[in-house]
């Protein structure tokens, strides 16, 4: 098994290389200028201006030079510099990196737990009213933005009833913790900043919970489909020949299968959440990746783009390779990296 | 003579169909287990067989309305609340299901399952005790390496293998009965012997009372010693396996007979019975068997015969009496050939 993650993790800058060069051929053929967003507009006028600012930022040089210049930056860890910032796309990913996986890794928490808590349920309960309330809990998941969703959940529980703060990773009377991870909930427990601990908690539950009631929706269909497709195997009516109740059939012996098909789902929700979490990010003011991902594409920052592209390709990768893992900690008749002998 | 392990009387299972159209699977049916004793119950698909037996250990679903009496040692069943049933079933009444590939959960040890069927009933029991208690039962029923192959997954086992599994979790807290729902129907033919002698085995040694479904009379010839014949949902001859192979006091027993190869008559062409067994939403009515039947007359289209004594076995046929006994090796198919 660890000879094929090597394996994996050897492949994965050659996919990732892919990924790069797609996304820079991309960014370099839209119609628009990127000059206009470095210099401004009405300094495009000024020839002199202009040439100093393509010479400035190497755009005077041919295509494949730009690539290959890019490609040596990036082997010593430089994603270059942000049109738009003046900084080092590689020091903005690290700094929104972490705030969008603290936002997506609590999103997949409350997505999981309830998206299963409900999938049993349905399975349970199948087409009778706790069925049918799961369902409805779940269309509305996944088919209410999260535009509409996450400004009714601030008016209702933040303006209206006050019970959780606005926008914002931390308290605006706070100051933000020492970056030791960059996730403030374990930042500010490092500090031993209970205070600062519990407002950034408080700040994460609403747009944890409007990114996860996304994910909700489909695991609790995948869970109540798969669940449904393990009742009726023969060795659940083996299990309750034995003398098994019903809370053992359901959780000891139909869930860890249907857990199964699941992991897959909630594999790729997590690297798509990565990048996709934009919305829920610009609601809540969550300084993350797909906030960042947005204002550079408005602003026509190619080094910020395609460093973007590289992190949600590199999470797709990733969580691929760990849904392998995980299958394979799961069942047993999965033997990782072993050949199929025909 | 003390009441029997376990008897049935005038079970009847009924589906709930679509509006008023119920759906009986079962319907009177009678039939008596004793300790120790082997019990075939033969049928094709369809005929109630493990419907009978899934209605004895209550794990029918809702829709399944059961009416009769299943007593256990004297003690009902039916109308048991599903809290006292989950008592009994694996406790004292162990269940075979004939299918050992999809019987056992493919994600938990096999030696997990087995002790999970005794920590289910002996809530005190150490983990640790329990495991060993897995291991010996995997002994039991001639596992070799049985600590090793505890720790296996069930698809680390072969076929023969994993119903012997499957056995050792059904005897794993010693019930009293045993009933094995078509145990060697998914196995191959050798493999088929050794795990009915290894039920012949558990039966002779431990006591139990053994209830072997089947489709296969030619298994319930060499084992069993009482045997109960089903069709469409009925029993419609029950008696002594050697009563009811030397004179079956039922056409339908006679069909099922006729249509086994014999090996001092190699050459004698098998008899298949005409036509196939009604499904349950279009049973013919009075006798269900009258429409494949070569002795059927008016009466059997009119009214369902009752299972009555004749001779040394039961019969639910009106014609019971015109049947004659079979000769020591010939059977009707030989004679139909001469």
């Amino acid at each position: 098994m660890l000879a094929y993650i090597a394996r994996r993790l050897i492949a994965m800058p050659l996919l990732l290389l892919g990924v790069i060069t797609v996304a820079f051929l991309l960014s370099h053929f839209t119609s628009a200028d990127p000059l206009t967003s470095i210099i401004g507009e009405r300094q495009m006028n000024n020839p002199a201006v202009v040439e100093a600012a393509r010479a400035r930022w190497g755009l005077d040089r041919s295509l494949p030079e730009q690539y290959l210049v890019y490609l040596k930056n990036l082997l010593t860890g430089d994603f270059g510099t942000s049109f738009r910032t003046r900084q080092p796309v590689a020091q903005d990913l690290l700094v929104r990196l972490p705030a969008t996986l603290e936002l997506v890794i609590a999103a997949m928490i409350v997505g999981t737990v309830f998206g299963v808590a409900l999938g049993v349920i349905a399975a349970r309960f199948q087409n009778r009213t706790p069925d049918n309330l799961a369902r409805l809990f779940a269309l509305f998941g996944s088919s209410v933005p999260v535009f509409w969703s996450g400004l009714v959940v601030l008016f209702i529980f933040s303006v209206q009833l006050g019970w959780l703060p606005g926008p914002g990773r931390i308290g605006s009377r706070m100051s933000a913790p020492e970056l030791v991870t960059g996730f403030y909930t374990i930042d500010t427990l490092v500090a031993g900043d209970w205070a600062g601990f519990r407002s950034a908690l408080a700040q994460l539950v609403l747009p944890a919970s409007v990114l996860g009631w996304t994910v909700t929706g489909i695991v609790s269909r995948m869970v109540r489909a798969s669940m449904l497709d393990v009742l009726g195997q023969e060795y659940i009516l083996a299990a309750r020949a034995k003398g098994a109740g019903q809370l053992r059939i359901l959780f000891h012996h139909a869930l860890r299968n249907a857990m199964l098909p699941t992991l897959t789902i909630l594999g790729f929700s997590f690297a798509y959440l990565i990048t996709g979490a934009i919305l829920t990010e610009t609601i809540f003011s969550w300084p993350g990746i797909g906030s960042y991902a947005v204002s550079a594409a408005r602003g026509l920052d190619h080094p910020a783009i395609i460093g973007v592209t590289i992190v949600g390709g590199a999470a797709f990768l990733i969580t691929n390779l760990l849904t392998d893992i995980a299958y394979a900690l799961v069942d047993p008749r999965v033997k990782i990296g072993a050949r199929a002998t025909a | 003579m003390s009441a029997p392990l376990l008897q049935i009387r005038d079970l009847a299972v009924t589906f709930a169909g679509q509006g008023r159209n119920h759906l009986q699977a079962v319907c009177g049916v009678d039939l008596d287990v004793e300790k120790g004793q082997l019990h075939g119950v033969v049928g094709e698909s369809g005929s109630g067989k493990s419907v009978t037996m899934m209605a004895v250990m209550g794990l029918l679903s809702p829709s399944a309305c059961v009416t009769g009496s299943v007593r256990l040692d004297g003690e009902e069943l039916i109308g048991k609340s599903e809290r006292a049933m989950r008592r009994i079933r694996g406790a004292r009444i162990g269940y075979i299901f004939q299918d050992p590939m999809t019987a056992l959960n493919p994600l938990l040890t096999v030696g997990e399952q087995i002790s999970e069927a005794i920590r289910l009933h002996e809530r005190k029991i150490t983990r640790r005790s329990a495991n060993e208690r897995a291991v010996d039962l995997l002994r039991l029923v001639a596992i070799p390496i049985p600590e090793r192959r505890a720790l296996q997954y069930p698809h680390e086992f072969s076929g023969g293998m994993r119903q012997r599994a499957v056995i050792a979790m059904a005897m794993a807290n010693e019930p009293s009965l045993l009933i094995a729902d078509e145990p060697t129907t998914a196995l191959d033919v050798t493999i088929q012997a050794q795990i009915m002698e290894l039920l012949e085995r558990l039966r002779a040694d431990k006591g139990v009372g053994l209830v072997l479904v089947t489709h296969d009379l030619g298994v319930v010839a060499g084992a069993a010693s009482a045997v109960s014949i089903m069709y469409s949902g009925r029993v419609v001859e029950q008696g002594h396996v050697d009563d009811v192979f030397a004179f079956p006091r039922h056409p339908y027993t006679r069909g099922l007979l006729a249509s086994l190869p014999q090996l001092d008559h190699p050459t004698a062409r098998l008899v298949a019975i005409p036509g196939a067994p009604p499904p349950i939403a279009m049973r013919p009515s009075g006798c269900a068997f009258h429409p494949r039947c070569p002795l059927a007359i008016e009466r059997c289209r009119i009214e369902v015969p009752a299972l009555r004594a004749i001779g040394a076995s039961m019969s639910a046929c009106h014609r019971a009496e015109d049947l004659r006994p079979l000769g020591p090796t010939t059977n009707e198919a030989t004679h139909a050939g001469a």
